[in-house]
């Protein structure tokens, strides 16, 4: 469950990059992302935990993919077949989940080394946190890019949209802000807790100059 | 001189590799058929739905409307025997209530400035004028290159537009007939666009003419 926020893979781990950088541009795109990367991720973890013993060590990652890429398959038949306007919206990048290294990562770490139980659990947890990280990479963009949410406006009609952050380099925009109030947030915690005030990643600061 | 001891691993029999990966290969197979089975018939229905609306937009809404089949070289309304309707380049005759001929849905394709815009647009082969278009499918930039669907003037100006059309910057036509207003910003998609209309009635308006010539010899034989 430390994949929720503590182990998170694409604010923490910076794993599934290239779909928390591509789809996030509306809210409604993330969440499918996400939703539908959750459903690989289960769906993948489950078979890879079940079918560990019988799959020999010198093929498992060409089983891992093959299985990946199967789930892949039929997340996308069934976002054509339901949500048929989120497909298209998503185009390419739904394939694309068969190469999110997040995915293959839990399974070499994980799912294949542990039980049933376990593997879901986890594949629960790191799925979930990589909803949260999309939705609001999502909402973050749809905001300042259009002026909505989930398409109801949220900052009026006088608003002028910053289309840059829904183009490609918001979305590095948007992470590197996320990233940067991550650590501003967690030297406050750090600073707090131990009374030392400290610089991202754990470096002590200087204490402050006496003005005379 | 020899080097440190490795342990001595036990390799897998390539047969058992080769058989682990067709059993998973052909479970992965039967896995995606099932879902294929369920799935295909949905995804069909919607796509006609879209067609099916987009023709009603482009040709304003006609009485009913039938499809013509391009079978070797020429239109023919009759689908030959044992053909898939959908596999065959398709355009669309519309009808008003009086069954006289409104116009004609083409779609057409080309790469824009992202990815490939597909498009359909409706045509009136006797004034040779343009009726109405609209994207079918489109990956233009968000907020620049998709104005080409969004931008509601930039759509306007295909409803009732003599062929061939002329792209030109916005504000700077001189009244020749076909002037089509681009998009700043999205010069590339808005040029693609037109390049399809142009290229599509270029390419059906002699098979539509020969085919109204022969349904007009048909209807006079009887």
């Amino acid at each position: 469950m430390r994949g929720i926020w503590r182990e998170n893979p694409v604010l923490i781990q910076m794993l599934g990059l290239c779909p928390a950088l591509a789809v996030t541009n509306t809210v409604a795109n993330a969440l499918a992302m996400g939703i539908a990367t959750f459903f690989v991720l289960l769906g993948s973890s489950f078979l890879v935990s079940v079918l560990k013993s019988w799959i020999p060590k010198e093929i498992r990652i060409s089983a891992y993919i093959l299985i990946i890429a199967t789930f892949v398959t039929i997340v996308d038949m069934l976002l054509a077949a339901m949500v048929p306007d989120i497909h298209k919206a998503l185009g390419a990048f739904i394939a694309l989940i068969v190469v999110n290294c997040m995915i293959l990562h839990r399974h070499e770490a994980f799912a294949s080394k542990r039980p049933v139980g376990r593997a879901l659990l986890d594949a629960v947890g790191v799925g979930a946190g990589f909803l949260i990280a999309m939705v609001m990479m999502g909402t973050f963009r749809e905001i300042l890019g259009n002026g909505s949410i989930l398409g109801v406006s949220v900052l009026g009609p006088d608003f002028e949209p910053w289309i840059i952050m829904i183009l490609p380099p918001g979305g590095f925009f948007t992470l590197g802000f996320i990233l940067l109030g991550m650590s501003w947030w967690k030297g406050r915690r750090e600073t707090s807790k131990s009374g030392v005030r400290r610089w991202p990643h754990g470096v002590a600061a200087p204490p402050p100059r006496r003005v005379a | 001189m020899s080097g440190p001891d490795l342990p001595v691993t036990q390799d897998t029999p390539s047969i058992r590799l080769i058989g682990t990966l067709a059993a998973a290969g052909a479970l992965a197979g039967l896995l995606i058929v099932m879902v294929h089975v369920w799935a295909q018939p949905r995804i069909q229905e919607h796509q006609a739905r879209v067609l099916r609306e987009a023709i009603q937009e482009v040709l304003a809404s006609p009485a009913h409307t039938t499809a013509l089949y391009l079978v070797d070289g020429a239109l023919t309304d009759q689908l030959p025997a044992g053909a898939d309707s959908l596999a065959l380049e398709r355009v669309f005759l519309g009808f008003d209530d009086s069954n006289r001929p409104v116009g004609v849905a083409i779609i057409g394709a080309k790469p824009g400035f992202q990815d490939v815009i597909r498009l359909i647009f409706g045509y009136d082969p006797a004034s040779g004028q343009v009726l109405g278009m609209k994207i079918l499918e489109s990956k233009e930039t968000p907020g620049l290159g998709d104005k080409i669907e969004k931008d509601s003037a930039f759509v306007a100006e295909f409803d009732g537009i003599d062929t061939p059309l002329l792209g030109v910057k916005p504000g700077a036509g001189r009244g020749r007939i076909g002037e089509v207003d681009m998009i700043t910003g999205a010069t590339i998609s808005a040029r693609t666009v037109i390049a399809i209309i142009n290229d599509r009635v270029e390419a059906m308006a002699p098979l539509l003419e020969a085919y109204a010539g022969r349904v007009a010899a048909r209807d006079r034989g009887n």
